[in-house]
């Protein structure tokens, strides 16, 4: 009798219809997608994104050219070269940031000891050519110069989980 | 024109029956010379792709030239006026009969150079047999007589303004029953000897028993339980599983 | 003007105007049918379709035409030229030709013929060489095997589409779908035929393969089956041709279950409608339930489909056909009886 009545169950396709009502109620529900570029996903203060050098408050630029983010990156896009500047210091000549080599992993953040290089929230830097991804420390400065509210505010937040 | 009032769309294939006195109806002037044309016309392509079915190189080509011709054979019995036939001309013979020859050609892997040297060899008594045909169809054609009453069949083949279709039915369904039953008895003893011939007993596949896989429900193999945080569940221990025997 | 279009020229051009009245709707309908499979497909799967080009996306289909037209058309070594160039315009030609017998209106069918039914069937029955010279003409493994399978498929559905369509001209009398859509003023006969009509849907659906009857055309089984070689225009053929015969067969299953032109309910203000909306609005429904069982059924493995056909659907189309003859013989409600 129970088989009886299990047949006709199929014989219905009464779970087939149980799947198209479903489908049928999630017709109706109001849908998840964004309207890209003009809404976008929140994304956390530690997202990986645009690299950028960054300077102190009165102007000079934090990074002594250790070259800790060169040694540490795994893909070696980072290449640096130093000399000491005019008024003896410790700086770098040459800072490039291969973007395309790059996997943004921030490995190089984590390491640098004076917080000079930072990955910043930008992802939105496509470009039409192939050259102007590979970024040179006036590039990466300038970055900085531009992001700076946002990176300070980006450290701040996650200095206690560091 | 008034759209959807009084006046319906002319249509071209409710033909009109011939009778003794109208024999030709739509024919008057111009639409006669309409349907002789269009009889041209699909008899000329009917009879090349007909020659393409012999003489094309390629069978893939044979088979779709057969085709053409078929559906051509239709088209002139529409001109006749035997829209069922021509129907069930396409169905039967292009949609299910060329179908299965064309997937045999397609995948049989037929070797060209060889068949074609059999050509000369059979040549002279291939024309012997042509020969004799052709003779036997020159004394059909010089002896060929029509019935008495064949004429008047022919102008008023149906009685009582049926359609074709209803015409043919009323005459299969009731003299030509037995006939009509055996021959569908003939192509299923046909079908069964086919497979017959060539089924092989192979070792048994494991196929599903969609029987038993559709009598289970999730109530016999499922059961939801909530478990408290840090509480666990209690699940009856499992039935002891039969022994495996060694394969 | 009647004295005009009874003779030959003035019947010709009827004729042309006609189906160009046909046509072009039709052909409009076949490039929206492909942004409301994505809009609908898409709200099922709670996203929204294209909504980018033009207001709510409605530009989509034209900057999809656009693409195909600039794209590069491949013909593959060793193809055999005719027949691959041939191959989707025969699946679209068929697609468009079907439509010269459907009544979109009392007695609004270009070609009104005696054997209505028979001509659509013969039309589907031809749809299997478009795929089957497609297949064999690319000149390819995946797609020669994808083609094979999607006419076996095809053809095998056919046979209980036939059934189907013999039961509802048992109910009839008349294979003339004009008398066929009239006979279903009193009730339509979706409601005494259910399970056909379930069965003629089901087989329509794998008729046109579509899912879950893709198995022959699936991207993740055979890489597209037997349109794998096709690029540009013959694809965009190939994939207009697919949708025009889903129209097709929803004007079917319209005509033959769901009362055609007629509205549902037979008293004024419904009547006042015309009738080509009730038919347009049928066939939306229809393909609309085309598309939401494409989004909810996983694909059926192909002996599974094979054997659905042949060993399901065939015997209860036939059984079904036996008794529905049965009652009306026993109850004297045969038409022309």
């Amino acid at each position: 009798m129970r088989r009886l009545g299990r047949m006709a169950w199929a014989l219905v396709l009464a779970e087939i219809l149980g799947g198209l009502w479903l489908t049928l109620r999630y017709f109706f529900r109001p849908k998840a997608t964004l309207n890209y570029p003009y809404e976008k996903n929140p994304i956390s203060p530690r997202f990986k994104g645009e690299h950028a050098l960054r300077r102190y408050p009165n102007g000079e630029e934090r990074c002594i050219a250790c070259k800790l983010c060169e040694a540490v990156c795994p893909a070696q896009a980072i290449t640096i070269e130093a000399e000491p500047r005019d008024d003896g210091s410790r700086r770098t000549t040459r800072y490039d940031i291969d973007m395309t080599k790059c996997i943004y992993c921030g490995l190089c953040e984590e390491a640098c000891p004076v917080d000079a290089i930072v990955e910043g929230p930008n992802f939105e830097f496509a470009t039409e050519t192939r050259e102007e991804l590979l970024y040179d420390k006036a590039k990466l400065l300038d970055n900085g110069d531009r992001w700076e509210p946002e990176l300070a505010k980006r450290l701040e937040l996650d200095a206690p989980y560091r | 024109m008034a759209i959807g009032g009084n006046l319906s769309w002319p249509n071209a294939w409710n033909w009109t029956r011939p009778t003794d006195e109208q024999p030709f109806p739509h024919s008057h002037g111009a639409r006669h010379m309409i349907i002789n044309l269009a009889f041209d016309v699909f008899a000329a392509i009917l009879l090349l792709s007909a020659g393409m079915v012999v003489s094309s190189r390629n069978p893939v080509h044979s088979v779709l030239f057969l085709i053409l011709a078929f559906i051509n054979a239709a088209i002139l019995f529409l001109i006749a006026g035997a829209e069922f036939l021509a129907m069930v001309l396409v169905i039967v013979y292009v949609g299910a009969v060329a179908v299965l020859f064309l997937f045999v050609v397609m995948m049989l892997d037929v070797d060209f150079a060889a068949l074609a040297e059999g050509v000369q060899r059979y040549a002279p008594i291939g024309a012997l047999v042509g020969l004799v045909l052709l003779i036997e169809l020159g004394m059909v054609a010089v002896g060929w007589t029509i019935a008495p009453g064949a004429a008047a069949a022919r102008l008023a083949p149906m009685a009582g303004g049926l359609t074709d279709t209803q015409a043919l039915g009323a005459l299969i369904y009731t003299r030509y029953l037995v006939l009509f039953q055996l021959s569908g008895v003939v192509l299923l003893v046909a079908m069964i000897g086919a497979i017959l011939l060539t089924h092989r007993e192979r070792k048994r596949a494991k196929t599903q028993n969609l029987d038993a896989q559709h009598r289970r429900m999730p109530a016999d193999t499922l059961r939801l339980v909530t478990a408290e945080l840090g509480q666990g569940v209690s699940l009856p221990s499992p039935a002891p599983t039969p022994a495996k025997e060694e394969v | 003007m009647s004295a005009f279009l009874a003779t030959n020229t003035g019947f010709v051009l009827l004729t042309l105007a006609q189906s160009l009245a046909l046509i072009v709707p039709l052909l409009i309908g076949v490039a929206y049918l492909t942004f409301f499979e994505r809009k609908v497909m898409g709200a099922i799967q709670l996203r929204k379709g294209p909504n980018v080009v033009g207001p709510f996306g409605l530009g989509q289909p034209f900057a999809d035409a656009i693409k195909m037209l600039f794209k590069e058309t491949i013909i593959p070594t060793g193809a055999d030229r005719v027949l691959f160039t041939i191959a989707p315009m025969l699946t679209f030609g068929l697609a468009i030709i079907a439509w010269a017998v459907i009544p979109v209106n009392n007695h609004w069918a270009i070609a009104n013929i005696n054997v209505g039914v028979l001509y659509l069937f013969a039309i589907s029955s031809l749809g299997v060489y478009g795929i089957i010279i497609a297949g064999w003409a690319s000149n390819s493994k995946y797609a020669f095997l994808g083609a094979l399978r999607s006419a076996a498929q095809m053809v095998s559905y056919e046979v209980s589409m036939g059934f189907v369509i013999v039961t509802v001209l048992v109910c009839v009398g008349s294979l003339n779908l004009n008398d066929i859509v009239l006979a279903q003023r009193k009730i339509w006969f979706a409601i005494p035929l259910l399970p056909l009509f379930v069965i003629f849907f089901i087989s329509g659906l794998a008729e046109t393969n579509r899912a879950p009857f893709d198995l022959a055309e699936g991207d993740t089984e055979i890489v597209a089956g037997f349109f794998v070689e096709y690029s540009a225009m013959s694809f965009a053929l190939f994939f207009l041709g697919e949708y025009a015969n889903m129209i097709l067969i929803s004007a079917m299953t319209t005509t033959l279950f769901l009362g055609g032109w007629l509205s549902p309910i037979g008293i004024a203000p419904f009547t006042l409608i015309p009738g080509v909306v009730w038919f347009l609005l049928k066939i939306i429904l229809c393909l609309f339930v085309f598309i939401w069982v494409r989004a909810t059924l996983p694909r059926i493995r192909y002996d599974q489909l094979m054997s659905l056909g042949w060993k399901v659907f065939l015997p209860i189309s036939m059984g079904y056909l036996v008794l529905v003859a049965g009652v009306l013989e026993i109850f004297g409600w045969l038409p022309n009886a």
